[in-house]
C-alpha cells in the first residue's frame, strides 16, 4: 500500500489563536480514515488547510497520485488543489441548487476537461465528443450512487440524504485520488446514514481513498481503518478503532475531567 | 395604428441596444456582484473603434458587409481587450475589499475612460457612417420600420439566442453558473474562477462593443460622452429586469425602449426620462428584487 496523503507537522494559526499545531496524518491507498473529536479540534480547519482554502502557517501536505509524486500542496488555490486529486464535500449543503443534478455532477467533470470559448462557438468535432463523454461519465457516476432517476430535476428538489450523496457524486466526478467528506453524515436519519455507510465502504472496496470528518461514531467505528482524534488543535491519538475506543485520553477530551469518576 | 406600430418598433430598436449593454452589467453582477459602471465607457469604445475601422475601410473602397463584419470583429475585440484590462487591473486587486471600493473603482474608470478618449479623439460629435443599406425589400414597410432598426432587432435576438444556448449548454457556460452560485464551491469542484471572471468580462464587453456599433450606425453620430448615458439607461434597463438575471435583463431592455418610445411619441420627448425612470421607480416599489430577480438571501 502507497502513500496518498501525507501532511506534515501542519500548523495553522489566526492571529494569536493557534488552531492546528504540529499534525501529522497520513494516509495508503484504499484506506478510510476518520478525523475526529470535539466540536471545535480544528476538523474542519484541517480539512480548509489541505485543500488550499486557507494556507497553513507552516508544515506541509504531499498528494501522491498516480499520475504524480510527492506535490506540495500548501499554498496552492483550491482549484489547483482539485485539479491535483482531491475533493472535498461541506458540512453544509453546497450544491449549485438551479442547476440539474446531472449538471451539478457534469461541473465536477469541469477539470477534467478542455474545451473553450471558442469551441462551444464553432462546435467543434472535439468539443462534440468531450461533451458527449462529459454526459456518460457524469450519468455512470450517478448510477453508481443511486441518483440516476432523479438525473434532470433540480438539486434542490433532492431530499436532504439525496443531496447529501449528490455532494459526494460531484466529488467523485472531479477523480479524486483522495475522497475528503467533512461530516457526511450531518442530520441524516438511521435510514440514511446506513445507506451512507454502504455507499462510502461500496466505494473504498472500488479503491477509493477516504479521509472522513464525522460525529456519528458508529459509523466511524464501523468504517474506518485507522482513527486520529484532535483535541484544541493537537493529535492526542491514533489508532485502530478498537484502540481509540479504549484510549483514556480520548475518552477524558469527549467526556470531561469528571468521566472517570 | 400606423403610428402605434412604427412607434413599437422603435422601442424595440432601443430597446434592442439597452438589453446589449445590459447583459454586461447583469452577467458581471451575477458573478462578482459588482455593478461595472466602466461598462458604458466599453460600449462607447465599442463604437469608437467601429468608427475608425468602417471610415479607414471606407477609404479603400471596402464592399459595405465586409466593413460591417471587420467593424464590427475588430470593435469586439478591442473593447474585450479593455473589459479584460478594467478587471485585471481595476477589481481584481481588491475583489476581498469591502463592496463599496470596487464600486469607486469603477466609476472612477468610468470618468477616467471617457476623458482618455476625450483627449486622445475628440470632443466633437463624429459622423458616423452609414453602414447598413436599405433594402429593396423593405419599402413597402420603410415608414415604419427601418431597415437599421430591423437589422437591429434581428441581430440581438440572435445573440441573445447564441449567449443563452452557451450558458445553458457550455462547459464554460455551466462555470459560469456555478461560480455565480457558489464562488468558493466553484473553486473546490476544480474551475479556474479567475478565468471564468475575466471571460465574463469578455463576452459582456463584446456585446457592449456590437451595440455601439449598432446603434452608432442608427443614429449617425458618436461622441466620447455617448457611453454614460447609454450606460445609466442600461444599468435601469438590467434593474428593472432583475439584475443578475440574464433574461431579465433582455426583458428590462426591452420594456425601457418601448416605454421611452410610447413617451415621445404621445406625450412629448422631453419626458422620455421621466416615464423610462418612473418606471423603474414604481418596479422597485412593488417588486425590489425586479421583474425576473430573485430576492437575495444572505449565504451564511
Amino acid at each position: 500500500m502507497s502513500l496518498i496523503l501525507d501532511v506534515k507537522k501542519l500548523s495553522m494559526r489566526f492571529g494569536g489563536i493557534h488552531a492546528l499545531t504540529d499534525v501529522d496524518l497520513q494516509i495508503s491507498s484504499g484506506e478510510i480514515v476518520a478525523l475526529i473529536g470535539p466540536n471545535g479540534a480544528g476538523k474542519t480547519t484541517f480539512f480548509n488547510c489541505v485543500t488550499g482554502i486557507y494556507k497553513p502557517t507552516s508544515g506541509d501536505v504531499l498528494l501522491n497520485t498516480p499520475k504524480t509524486k510527492n506535490i506540495r500542496l500548501n499554498g496552492l488555490k483550491p482549484n489547483q488543489v482539485t485539479i491535483k486529486g482531491m475533493a472535498r464535500t461541506f458540512q453544509n449543503i453546497r450544491l449549485f441548487q438551479s442547476m440539474s443534478v446531472l449538471e451539478n455532477v457534469m461541473i465536477g467533470r469541469h477539470c477534467r476537461t478542455k474545451s473553450f470559448i471558442f469551441g462551444a462557438a464553432f462546435r467543434t468535432k472535439f468539443t462534440r465528443e468531450e461533451e458527449q463523454q462529459t454526459i456518460e461519465k457524469s450519468y455512470a457516476i450517478l448510477q453508481k450512487i443511486g441518483l440516476e432517476v432523479s438525473a434532470n430535476e433540480l438539486a434542490s428538489n433532492l431530499s436532504y440524504g439525496e443531496q447529501r450523496r449528490l455532494e459526494i457524486a460531484r466529488a467523485l466526478a472531479t477523480e479524486p485520488a483522495l475522497l475528503l467528506l467533512d461530516e457526511p453524515a450531518a442530520g441524516m436519519n438511521p435510514q440514511e446514514t446506513q445507506d451512507l455507510e454502504a455507499l462510502i465502504l461500496r466505494l473504498q472496496q472500488e479503491g477509493q481513498a477516504i479521509l472522513l470528518i464525522e460525529h456519528d461514531m458508529k459509523l466511524v467505528m464501523n468504517l474506518s481503518h485507522r482513527i486520529y482524534v484532535l483535541d484544541y488543535g493537537t493529535l492526542i491519538a491514533t489508532g485502530t478503532p478498537q484502540e481509540i475506543r479504549n484510549n483514556p485520553t480520548v475518552i477524558k477530551a469527549y467526556l470531561g475531567e469528571g468521566a472517570d469518576a | 395604428m400606423e403610428y402605434f406600430i412604427e412607434l413599437f418598433f422603435s422601442g424595440l430598436t432601443r430597446g434592442s441596444i439597452y438589453a446589449l449593454i445590459a447583459l454586461g452589467y447583469t452577467m458581471v453582477y451575477g458573478i462578482i456582484g459588482l455593478i461595472n459602471f466602466a461598462h458604458g465607457e466599453i460600449y462607447m469604445i465599442g463604437a469608437f473603434t467601429a468608427y475608425v475601422i468602417a471610415t479607414v475601410l471606407g477609404i479603400y473602397g471596402f464592399p459595405v458587409l465586409a466593413i460591417i463584419v471587420l467593424a464590427g470583429l475588430a470593435a469586439a475585440i478591442w473593447s474585450s481587450a479593455y473589459g479584460y484590462t478594467i478587471e485585471k487591473v481595476a477589481y481584481k486587486p481588491i475583489r476581498h475589499a469591502p463592496r463599496l471600493s470596487p464600486l469607486i473603482s469603477a466609476i472612477g474608470m468610468s470618468i477616467f475612460l471617457q476623458n482618455y478618449v476625450l483627449l486622445a479623439q475628440t470632443s466633437d460629435f463624429l459622423a458616423f457612417p452609414e453602414l447598413i443599406p436599405d433594402f429593396e425589400f423593405m419599402e413597402p414597410i420603410a415608414h415604419i420600420v427601418g431597415t437599421t432598426d430591423m437589422v437591429i432587432i434581428v441581430s440581438t435576438i440572435v445573440i441573445m439566442l447564441l449567449l443563452t444556448l452557451f450558458i445553458k449548454k457550455s462547459r464554460t457556460g455551466k462555470a459560469m453558473r456555478a461560480t455565480a452560485q457558489d464562488r468558493t464551491m466553484a473553486k473546490l469542484i476544480g474551475i479556474n474562477v479567475d478565468q471564468v471572471i475575466s471571460v465574463t468580462f469578455i463576452i459582456g464587453s463584446a456585446l457592449a462593443a456590437l451595440g455601439g456599433l449598432l446603434i452608432a450606425s442608427h443614429i449617425g453620430q458618436i461622441n466620447f460622452y455617448i457611453g454614460f448615458i447609454a450606460g445609466i439607461k442600461a444599468f435601469t434597463a438590467a434593474v428593472l429586469g432583475g439584475i443578475g438575471s440574464i433574461p431579465g435583463a433582455v426583458l428590462g431592455g426591452f420594456i425601457l425602449g418601448l416605454t421611452e418610445s410610447f413617451a415621445t411619441g404621445y406625450v412629448s420627448s422631453d419626458y422620455e426620462d421621466v416615464f423610462a425612470f418612473s418606471l423603474l421607480v414604481l418596479i422597485l416599489i412593488f417588486k425590489p428584487s425586479g421583474l425576473l430577480g430573485k430576492a437575495e438571501v444572505q449565504k451564511v
